[in-house]
């Protein structure tokens, strides 16, 4: 990708791709939203990716996912005592992730994501007309 | 100035122009979501006067007239897109393009039709 310039297909296909990442780590939050562990340690936490800009030259620039993070949000821990995975004291832990959060981080991946598309198709129609020119 | 210049006037560059500013929306709305991004844009009618009074070409005329979006509402991450701003300048950036096209097509066929002789 180096020697060729980063062209409009590139930006709008790496920004998909980098909120495509966000929507499997939303998905992933919330299929472990409400799991219970015997302990804080094993509770799940939710991921969330770091975006960063990947800028080729002024004003040209896509997005990449930099990484996926772990948040350090605190297992919910609750006494329930007949529960079978419970500690010793008692205490069992539900993952730490808050559904409201992840739904709207959803909500907001994917109306990014259609953005994205409707760009690339604009860009395509208007480079068919480009090619077609003057025919 | 080239043969381009004589054929298509200032239509040549200011498809280019169009092009660039594409490009350059396209990369504003694709970092939406990024914490810390400046959006940015051209200011089209000062570089398309850059390019055909001094003859610079579209990327250097592009780079020169461009320069950052004031935000209506900064947000809290420093990110500076704000995506209705930016889908309705890249919808009427796209009309635009595709104005520039077909006044180039008319030319192109004002030309073929002269040298067909019909």
């Amino acid at each position: 990708m180096a020697n060729t310039p980063m062209n409009i297909f590139d930006i709008a296909g790496r920004a998909m791709s980098a909120q495509l990442v966000r929507l499997n780590a939303t998905a992933s939050n919330m299929a472990n939203a409400g799991t219970l562990t015997g302990t804080e340690k094993q509770a799940y936490r939710a991921i969330r990716p770091i975006f960063q800009s990947v800028t080729e030259q002024p004003g040209i620039s896509t997005v990449k996912v930099q990484s996926v993070v772990t948040t350090d949000a605190k297992p919910v821990k609750r006494y329930d005592p007949n529960h079978p995975l419970a500690d010793k004291d008692g205490n069992v832990f539900e993952a730490a992730v808050d559904s409201s959060t992840e739904l709207v981080d959803m909500i907001e991946a994917s109306r990014m994501y259609q953005n994205n598309v409707q760009v690339l198709q604009t860009a395509k129609s208007l480079m068919l007309d480009t090619v077609r020119m003057g025919k | 100035m080239g043969l381009d210049d004589a054929l298509f006037g200032l239509h040549g560059k200011a498809l280019e122009l169009r092009s660039q500013r594409l490009n350059l929306l396209a990369s504003n709305i694709a970092n939406a979501s990024t914490p810390g991004y400046k959006a940015r844009d051209i200011d089209f009618e000062a570089a398309l006067k850059d390019a055909t009074d001094k003859g610079d070409s579209a990327t250097q005329a592009a780079n020169a007239a461009m320069g950052y979006r004031i935000p209506l509402q900064p947000a809290l991450d420093g990110n500076t897109v704000e995506l209705s701003t930016e889908q309705t300048l890249f919808a009427e950036n796209a009309v635009k393009y595709q104005t520039t096209l077909s006044f180039l097509e008319s030319r192109i066929n004002t030309i073929t039709r002269a040298l067909k002789g019909e």
